[in-house]
């Protein structure tokens, strides 16, 4: 199978800072690829450059087999790649209908009578987090700020898949859950890979990443530390890297 | 939260909500009671001496009118996280070009109004394009558009009339559009309603409304959801300027003078009034059916202290008062509403 993502010799540099320097990685439908990496390792900077959010500096993109330089998100979006951000991009004190539809809100009418399908909206906003697993949720216009973390990062997937993502990304997000809520997400992230979805799972916890882990990169101080794919290195040597160990140094001091 | 998001509700009707939990749902339920208080309030008070009479109505929803077709869109640009400081120069400005233009150089109505519409066009795109491109809070830029203005009209209106103050006699057909009176309420309150229709619609029922509230609530997921926040704060602060442009030219022909000194005290007016109703100042929250009670209850106090017989002086005092509450019980309410629908552990 030939990979959906690719990204080659990559730098990012902010003024002096060289954010990300040379990086290369391929995400693959159908299977989850993790990011893994210190505070400040470029994690966050590798996403936004795959999904529109800031350009490289250089190196080359690839999807699905062709050279593309995306202008905007919204770029990015139009060719199936949905990213689920930090901070989720929730609005806390919209419903989540119009969290679910915000940018690609259905309309009726015609004119100047265009307006929004409030019930359409609301309907398939419900039925797409209760798809998810989310059963608490049973009102779309429930303020998106009176649900959990689990529930906002499940309501972001939901989101994203609905709207056509055949690319997954999702930065950190089990970093604010508990051990229950994590759960979820990782359930969905199984289910999404089952699809065909590929994903990108940006986390800091290995205990996470080698649950759902198909492929592996660990990014320090901007470069590539190691490369490898599920089965090839034991936990121990992965929280060695992840701490900034160096690749073969064996010693087994993980926590 | 000690529950599982797995739990589920049986299916068929979802859980239920008490009559007051759907109350505090509601986004204008803070101000709406305001409202009715202050209002019973002035009717016991000075409802002998006429408040409650059709002058005393007419007085207050007059007050309302000027102000909310102001108020209404400042409040729209709140939600979306701004602010524009610069309407009381726009409703001056507005005012002496069309006394100017038309009392004093005799050019058709038609054609200053259209000037003043037009400069308001324009103020709203320099206010918009100077926090674009500085990235300096609009509370700033447009403080200082609205000094700028300020004073580049009352300094052209002395360099041609030789005054601030130029009067308009005959607007002609534009005297019935923006002058005319029914028994003592003013046509302004006409205009507001469309202005309350028009806003209200765009806010509630279009995908711009959304838009609008995305970008006060959380600007960098509004980008990456693809919305056009600048496009959405360029309107927003040609609304703005438009509607205040609107009032200078309807105050002119009404009152037959244009001051390019007019208009200054709509700049925190209608501030006040947004919040007052409800609209967060941090932005991503708040409802046009709440700002118009919000002008509501400032044309009430305005109007309904004189009935009272005690001296005016207080009125500021009391608008400040308000303020104050209003902010503690709309942050009060929203908590509220946010935890509405949390699991008690
Ligand atoms: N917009 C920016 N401007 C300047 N420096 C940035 C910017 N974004 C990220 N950086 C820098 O790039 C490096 C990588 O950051 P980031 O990608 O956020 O790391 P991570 O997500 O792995 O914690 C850090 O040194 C950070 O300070
Ligand atoms: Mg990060």
């Amino acid at each position: 199978m030939s990979a959906l993502m690719t990204l080659q010799s990559v730098s990012r540099s902010f003024g002096n800072n060289l954010a990300l320097d040379d990086v290369s990685l391929e995400a693959y439908p159908g299977e989850v690829h993790c990011l893994l990496g210190d505070n400040g390792a470029g994690k966050s900077t590798l996403i936004k450059i795959m999904s529109g959010v800031t350009p490289p500096s250089s190196g080359t993109l690839t999807f699905d087999g062709r050279p593309v330089a995306f202008r905007s998100p919204r770029d990015a979006k139009a060719y199936g790649i949905g990213t689920v951000h930090q901070d989720v991009g929730s609005i806390p004190l919209i419903s989540v209908a119009r969290n679910f539809f915000l940018g690609n809100e259905p309309t009726k009418g015609w004119g100047p009578f265009r307006r929004l399908d409030h019930a359409t909206a609301n309907r398939i906003a419900l039925e797409q987090i209760r798809e998810m697993g989310i059963r608490r949720i049973n009102d779309a216009g429930q303020l998106v700020g009176t649900m959990s973390g689990g529930e906002r990062q499940a309501l972001a997937i939901a989101r994203a898949l609905y709207f056509g993502a055949r690319l997954l990304i999702l930065d950190e997000p089990t970093a604010a859950l508990g051990v229950k809520e994590s759960k979820i997400v990782i359930d969905l992230m199984i289910k999404a890979r089952s699809q065909g979805i590929a994903l990108v799972f940006i986390t800091h916890n290995a205990t996470h990443a080698l649950q759902v882990g198909d492929r592996f990169t660990v990014l320090i101080q901007g470069r590539i530390a190691s490369q490898f794919k599920r089965g090839e290195k034991t936990r121990e040597e992965v929280l060695n890297l992840m701490a900034g160990g160096e690749e073969f140094d064996a010693a087994g001091h993980g926590d | 939260m000690t529950a599982t998001l797995e739990t589920s509700t049986p299916a068929g009707p979802a859980r239920r909500h008490g009559l007051i939990e759907r109350l505090l749902g509601i986004v204008w339920i803070g101000p709406a009671i305001a409202a009715i208080v202050i209002y019973v309030f002035f009717v016991i008070v000075g409802g002998a001496s006429g408040f409650l009479s059709i002058p005393g109505t007419a007085g207050w929803l007059n007050t309302a009118a000027e102000l909310g077709i102001i108020a209404v869109p400042i409040g729209l640009l709140m939600i979306a996280g701004e602010f524009d400081l610069s309407t009381g120069s726009v409703v001056g400005a507005a005012a002496i070009i069309v006394a100017l233009g038309t009392g004093f150089y005799g050019l058709p109505v038609a054609l200053t109004m259209s000037m003043a519409l037009v400069m308001g066009i324009a103020v709203g795109c320099f206010n918009a394009l100077l926090v674009s491109v500085t990235r300096l809070p609009s509370f700033i830029v447009t403080l200082a558009s609205n000094f700028i203005l300020a004073g580049t009209s009352l300094g052209l209106s002395r360099l041609i009339s030789g005054s601030s103050n130029v009067s308009l006699k005959d607007a002609g057909w534009a005297e019935a559009v923006f002058g005319s009176k029914w028994m003592f309420f003013n046509v302004s309150v006409l205009w507001y309603a469309v202005a309350i229709v028009i806003a209200a619609w765009v806010l509630k029922q279009t995908p711009f409304g959304n838009w609008i509230f995305a970008t006060g609530g959380n600007v960098d997921a509004a980008r990456r959801a693809g919305v056009p926040v600048a496009r959405v704060k360029l309107i927003l602060f040609i609304w703005t300027a438009v509607s205040s442009a609107f009032v200078g030219v309807m105050s002119a022909i009404m009152y037959n003078q244009g001051n390019a000194a007019q208009g200054q005290g709509y700049v925190f007016q209608s501030a006040i009034a947004a919040v007052i109703g409800g609209v967060l100042l941090q932005g991503g929250f708040g409802s046009v059916t709440g700002i118009v009670l919000g002008t509501f209850i400032y044309g009430i106090v305005s109007l309904g202290l004189f009935y009272t017989g005690w001296p005016t002086d207080w009125l500021a005092t009391f608008i400040g008062a308000l303020l104050v509450i209003a902010v503690l019980t709309n942050n009060f309410v929203r908590e509220l509403a946010l935890n509405r629908g949390k699991r008690k552990s």
